[in-house]
């Protein structure tokens, strides 16, 4: 799901108000700037953090450039967007290596911020890389820690350094400094040491975590953070800053609907950069955190590299070669549908996918509800043709759509919604291969982007190859429709228009991803 | 609850300290700012600083000190508008506990099992957490720390659900008192995993009624705590909140908007990882911590 959805749902309410207007009064700006101020303190951003975020946006945006802008709206929201990107880090800085191997990592947070379940994230990821880290169990505090990171280290298929059993018996500083001299002992090239959750305001403990980190010296010291946190996230930060001065942040349980204000905070405050964000319990779901794409996703601009990414990685090169010639030659069958889908599963929830798409924010409820099983359903019902009729899907009669129906558990409407639905996605990808831009839900209408088949003529074509020419019948299958995923122009956003309107290099960035079927 | 490096307290003792006792408008934005960095959150600290503010201008105060009071008095009375009693006369009673990962489900449950033997009641933990690495070992701890017995699952990963039912069931058949559930942490927006909340307390329910679902928040959750209590109350059937880790500076404020807006209350506070830092919910202790 969207980091900072509710966020964006906030700054689009906002910035519609200001998008409808030419130019922008000083009053209009005053309002503006009150909706952000809310909208962030909702989102628990810190309170100074707010107040130093939004005089400079009023600062800028009285200043020159928006009079000057042609769009004045589309001014704001990209100074919005551009101290976004400021506070949120600027430039992305990458994990800090050590000259002389091992690299040390220590990890340190609160209570339940998730540091345990990160080491065995970060150690998996690096060993994906190439890298063979080793995880050190300092967490002598909580019940049964050592036991997790075990667990999590076998997961990760990484070696663990635990010589206490924890449960308070045993000298974590002891432990760390042993961890590290035995990982140069057999040579492994990454160290990350677990600590103990401890508070900020528990001097003993800090003091601890402090001595830990003069044992050791480590490379990095990750201060690990939930991404729910409150006002509080100010506090416990200086405090971390100030007992155990980490050098970068993770952000952990993005995967959840809290806004996020946090990262926002602790970059204003500590202006220690954010370097991970972990986003599910899987120990895949970690990547690396890039402020851009979260300043783009608070202004729900959709997340759009991240998605580039995920899709490149879940899709096979060749496979997308072959598919883009079937879209253009009008090859593409129900079983490349099938396959696609099936590819998109394995790339990972097809919920997490969308809401990185530009506008999702708007139909968070929406993408609530959407069911992953209507996928399984969609296989069953494909599953349950021949291959003719998955090949040429022209042939499906009623009766043939009724054993279908049956053979698969489905009703015949279910049947239809899909063949209807196959028809719209084809045509869509057709006229992508064909190098033009379909109609995205949510983004709008594209400005100076033209030459693609609208909404409307979309649908006027569609309407010949429908079944069904009772009209109540046609509308229960729209409605069926608008509750599926970003497949052709049924799906039931329309032009309520993105939060705002991309800018070129957005537009590019678009461009290039639906593109990326040509390659 | 002692001497912390920021309290709310102090913030207001700089605000009502100092040469300064009449009320000016710093005083107003002072009070702001103390509320909303106590996650109270923009819209609570609204309503609560226009009732101050109403008070104020009706009963003419000039004096900081009784603006103080009453705002005490305005937070006391909205945190005292619920009933904080555990309701476990059920025998045997259960007791389901649900909340996002790293709240403190685990550590509460050991400490409530802990607090309620001193009731002498014989008590029974279930460990349905059986996705996260090694929680099952944790409640072992816990319960071995408590005295009371715990039901493990037979083998790994085993559905959560089915712990639950074995639970109950011994403890009906062996005439425990109280039985209490641990479950996996799951965020509230994962359809499924709450689902499977909701399958929980149904099984359960086919062997006795559930006496109380608890909610555990972290002190430390800003305003999403809200829409965790929401989602936790359609899926689990919430009865009831617990507060955890309010040992550290955050205040969780945010807890008075939960209270208000699901009619649920704060029923047991958690304030530390010793075995005995679990107490029952007092407005008034609550408030006045809040004030300072």
């Amino acid at each position: 799901m969207a980091t900072f959805g509710n966020l964006s749902t906030r700054l689009t309410d906002t910035f519609k108000n200001l998008r409808s207007k030419g130019k922008l009064s000083a009053s209009d700006i005053d309002g503006t700037v009150r909706e952000i101020r809310r909208a962030l303190l909702e989102a628990d951003v810190s309170l100074d953090v707010v107040k130093d975020f939004t005089a400079k946006i009023r600062e800028r945006a009285l200043g020159d450039e928006v009079n000057r802008a042609l769009n004045p709206a589309q001014q704001v929201v990209q100074i919005v967007n551009e101290e976004l990107v400021e506070v949120l880090g600027g430039d992305q800085r990458r994990l800090q290596f050590a000259k002389n191997p091992p690299t040390v990592i220590m990890l340190a947070g609160l209570q339940g911020a998730g540091k345990t379940t990160l080491a065995g994230k970060l150690a998996k990821w690096l060993k994906d890389q190439g890298h063979t880290p080793m995880l050190v169990a300092c967490d002598l505090q909580r019940p049964n820690a050592v036991t997790q990171l075990g667990v999590v280290a076998e997961q990760a298929g990484v070696a663990i350094f635990a010589p206490e059993p924890g449960n308070g018996v045993g000298d974590p500083v002891k432990v760390a400094k042993n961890g590290v001299a035995e990982a140069k002992r057999t040579q492994h090239d990454f160290v990350i040491v677990d600590t103990a959750g401890r508070l900020g305001v528990d001097a003993e403990l800090m003091k601890q975590a402090s001595d830990i980190r003069k044992a050791i010296d480590p490379d990095e010291v990750l201060f690990v953070i939930d991404a729910m946190i409150g006002q509080d996230a100010v506090a416990t930060a200086q405090a971390f800053q100030e007992g155990v001065d980490f050098t970068g942040v993770v952000l952990t349980k993005l995967d959840g609907d809290a806004r996020g204000g946090a990262a926002l905070s602790i970059r204003g405050v500590t202006g220690r950069p954010i370097l991970f964000a972990s986003t599910g319990e899987g120990l895949g779901d970690f990547e690396p955190f890039y402020p851009d794409r979260m300043a783009s996703r608070i202004l729900d601009l959709g997340d759009i590299l991240t998605l580039i990414e995920q899709a490149q990685q879940a899709f096979d090169e060749e496979e997308a070669q072959k598919v883009a010639e079937k879209f253009a030659k009008d090859q593409f069958t129900l079983d490349d549908f099938l396959q696609q889908m099936q590819q998109l599963r394995g790339a990972g929830s097809i919920k997490k996918m969308m809401g990185m798409l530009p506008g999702m924010g708007k139909m968070k409820d929406q993408l609530e509800n959407f069911d992953e099983r209507e996928i399984v359903r969609t296989e069953a019902i494909i599953q349950s043709m021949t291959s003719d009729e998955r090949t040429n899907p022209k042939i499906l009669n009623g009766s043939r759509r009724l054993r279908i129906a049956k053979g698969s558990g489905m009703t015949v409407t279910d049947v239809n919604s899909l063949v209807q639905r196959f028809e719209q996605a084809s045509k869509m990808m057709k006229t992508v291969a064909r190098g033009g831009v379909p109609q995205i839900p949510g983004m709008g209408q594209m400005p100076g982007m033209g030459g693609h088949g609208g909404k409307k003529k979309q649908q006027q074509k569609g309407k010949g190859a429908k079944r069904s020419g009772n009209p109540a019948k046609r509308a229960q299958q729209e409605a069926g429709l608008s509750s599926q995923p970003a497949q052709g122009s049924g799906f039931g956003l329309g032009a309520a228009g993105g939060a705002s309107a991309p800018s070129a290099d957005e537009l590019a960035q678009l461009q290039k991803m639906l593109g990326g079927g040509k390659r | 609850m002692a001497e912390k490096a920021w309290s709310f307290g102090r913030a207001f003792r700089n605000v009502f300290g100092g040469g300064s006792e009449t009320i000016t408008e710093d005083t107003w934005d002072d009070i702001e700012t103390a509320l909303i960095s106590a996650d109270f959150g923009p819209e609570i600290t609204d309503a609560v600083l226009d009732v101050v503010r109403a008070e104020v201008d009706r009963h003419r105060v000039t004096d900081v000190a009784d603006l103080k009071r009453i705002l005490r008095e305005t937070l006391e009375a909205r945190l005292d508008a619920f009933d904080p009693t555990l309701r476990l006369s059920d025998r045997p009673a259960v007791i389901l506990v649900v909340g996002v990962n790293g709240v403190g489900k685990t550590t509460t449950i050991g400490k409530l099992a802990n607090y309620l033997t001193r009731f002498e009641k014989r008590i029974i933990v279930g460990a349905a957490d059986t996705f996260r690495a090694a929680a099952v070992d944790q409640l072992a701890t816990w319960a071995d720390r408590a005295g009371v017995a715990i039901v493990k699952p037979q083998q790994q990963g085993q559905d959560p659900a089915s712990v639950a039912f074995q639970t109950v069931q011994r403890a009906i058949d062996e005439q425990f008192d109280i039985a209490i559930i641990d479950t996996a942490g799951r965020l509230q927006t994962k359809g499924g995993l709450m689902d499977e909340l909701g399958k929980i307390r149904r099984v359960i329910e086919k062997l006795a009624p559930v006496s109380e679902v608890l909610l555990v928040l972290d002190a430390t959750t800003g305003q999403n705590g809200l829409a965790q209590a929401q989602a936790f109350i359609e899926h689990a059937g919430v009865t009831g909140l617990v507060l955890t880790k309010l040992d550290g500076s955050a205040k969780g404020g945010f807890v008075l908007a939960v209270q208000e807006s699901t009619d649920l209350p704060i029923k047991l506070v958690g304030q530390g990882e010793a075995i005995g830092d679990l107490t029952g919910f007092t407005p008034h202790v609550f408030a006045a911590q809040l004030i300072g």
